[in-house]
């Protein structure tokens, strides 16, 4: 039998107190595949979801050594190795003077991976994404937040889910189709 | 905390979530253009093509054209870069200190402030391009693969390498350490200025005056007056130290600047960026937008003289008296300068009537009504 898969259930609330709570009581009640959407940045809101870190930090970090590293390492190789040359009589590896070039490649390199880190984190460019397909979905750009519950939730249960979020009283629930 | 009076608002009440969207999207989506937007912008992009008519001239006949020559190799061309960088700056400090240091009040502001930045870089990437003689080989300064989604962390350090260029040269006057740090801060003073400059009109014309309300005038005057202040100890370290150092050539440099053939110009920096600044401190200046609008654009010019008195006066008179020379500019190079005025201004005027000049989801996160309470 062919039926239309159902990416999950959105419901939408007026203020950002209101979709903190109803997300908080859902992962509480056992929902764990969960997501909530918001005209702004809500801290609260990520917690309630239990979306307690990232892991941009710890990217960057990374991108920031290596850049330092090969800063350093470019540096090393032409004057050590490459194309050694006694300058003053300072030693081949005179780390001091690549200490500029190394400063600004941790920097380049920890840039870069902070806006691509967050861009693969993010799962971004998505070109398609079945939220969109809620037309009220075009709301959450403006004044309205939505919380979703996905269908790949092992307590999702199209009844029982439905009822449990009209216990919010939101403004209204969809199916989102996949 | 709590004794503390409450601040002035950094957006007036009465807003919902709906109506900061609307209000800041309808300038760009549904309000018609103005004619003084059509006024304003002919003008700009008829300056804009002045600078298309100098830069193909100078293409044609080589940096000849301009006042450049030996001692002075470096005119306006390099000031007018450090210039525009310096405004620049502002933007960078507005969108990554201020919002590390969590001052929300920047939210309105910062959209805009970037988009100058983007733009002043452009002006300032031009001159050394322009500069070059031989501008086909202009590729070669580029650090090519460029990448273009790195440019905060670079821009904050860039300025710094640029100020590196008149740290660590011979001649008197570029060979001080101080520069790095009062570079930084003429850069944030006179890209606050910019800022100020460009603030206050929009929020006249467009009616923005609730989200870009008098606190944001205040605050941005009182950054002005602490970065100024700083550029002033800058200015009275260089001159001591050409006093106490007791060399002979930074001792004349600073002679040179007091009692020179410049020394009109750096009595007018001195004015510009130290003295009428001072009227800062009090407060119904700062809070008053043709005043401050009126400071702005001095410190602006004071910082312009800044970046001249820096790269002319200092080649000018090295050690040699038989090669010392005068620099005069030609009317090619203040058609270039005027000119990248007129294209930042065109760019501007562009952006306001395609993008929302301000960060509306960050807007929204400064109501009320934003804030989560458990």
């Amino acid at each position: 039998m062919k039926h239309t898969p159902v990416y999950g259930l959105m419901a939408e609330f007026d203020n950002p107190e209101a979709v903190v709570h109803a997300a908080r009581k859902t992962y509480e009640a056992g929902y764990k595949k969960i997501d909530a959407y918001s005209p702004f940045p809500i801290e609260a809101l990520s917690e309630a979801i239990g979306f307690h870190y990232n892991f941009v930090p710890l990217v960057v970090l990374i991108g920031g050594i290596l850049g330092g590293l090969s800063g350093f390492a470019l540096q090393y190789w032409i004057h050590v190795i490459n194309y050694p040359v006694v300058v003053g009589g300072r030693p081949l590896n005179s780390w001091p003077a690549f200490i500029v070039v190394t400063f600004e490649m941790t920097i380049l390199f920890a840039g870069i991976s902070a806006v691509f880190g967050m861009l693969a984190l993010n799962g971004l460019p998505m070109p398609y994404h079945p939220v969109f397909n809620v037309p009220r979905f075009a709301l959450a750009s403006k004044d309205r937040f939505f919380l979703i519950v996905f269908s790949s939730d092992p307590r999702y249960n199209a009844l029982e889910t439905r009822r449990f979020l009209e216990s919010f009283s939101p403004r209204s629930i969809s199916e989102v189709p996949s | 905390m709590d004794e503390q009076p409450t601040p002035a608002p950094v957006i007036e009440p009465g807003y919902t979530f709906g109506t900061v969207t609307d209000k800041i999207s309808s300038i760009v989506l549904t309000r018609p253009t103005s004619n003084g937007w059509f006024l304003g912008f002919g003008v700009a992009f008829l300056v804009t093509m002045g600078l298309l008519y100098a830069i193909g001239y100078l293409f044609l006949k080589g940096v000849g054209i301009w006042g450049v020559n030996i001692p002075v190799g470096w005119g306006f061309a390099i000031v007018n870069f450090v210039w525009w960088i310096g405004i620049g700056h502002a933007g960078t400090l507005i969108s990554a200190i201020l919002l590390l240091l969590r001052q929300s009040w920047r939210n309105s502001i910062n959209r805009f402030a970037e988009a100058m930045t983007l733009f002043a870089v452009a002006c300032a990437g031009m001159f050394p391009v322009l500069h070059l003689g031989r501008p086909w080989l202009a590729y070669w300064l580029f650090p090519y693969p460029n990448t273009m989604n790195v440019w905060p962390p670079l821009v904050l350090s860039v300025h710094t390498v640029v100020s590196f260029d008149f740290a660590i040269g011979q001649v008197p006057g570029w060979h001080t350490t101080i520069f790095p740090p009062y570079f930084v801060a003429g850069a944030i003073y006179s890209g606050f200025a910019m800022v100020l400059m460009l603030a206050i009109p929009i929020r006249k014309f467009y009616g923005l005056e609730d989200f870009i309300t008098e606190r944001h005038l205040n605050n941005s005057a009182k950054v002005m007056l602490a970065t100024g202040l700083i550029v002033a100890y800058g200015y009275g370290i260089e001159a001591f130290m050409g006093w106490y150092g007791g060399n002979r050539y930074d001792a004349f440099l600073l002679w040179n600047r007091l009692h020179g053939p410049y020394s009109f110009f750096y009595y007018m920096l001195l004015l510009c960026n130290i003295g009428i600044p001072q009227v800062l401190w009090i407060k119904r200046l700062r809070t008053s937008p043709f005043w401050l609008f009126l400071i702005s654009g001095v410190v602006l010019v004071g910082m312009w003289l800044e970046r001249f008195i820096i790269v002319v006066v200092s080649l000018q008179r090295d050690f040699l008296t038989s090669s010392w020379g005068m620099y005069y500019p030609t009317r090619w190079d203040w058609m270039t300068f005027i000119g990248t005025i007129g294209f930042f201004l065109a760019c501007m005027f562009l952006f306001l009537r395609v993008l929302p000049m301000i960060s509306i989801f960050e807007m929204r996160t400064l109501l009320p009504e934003a804030e989560v309470k458990e």
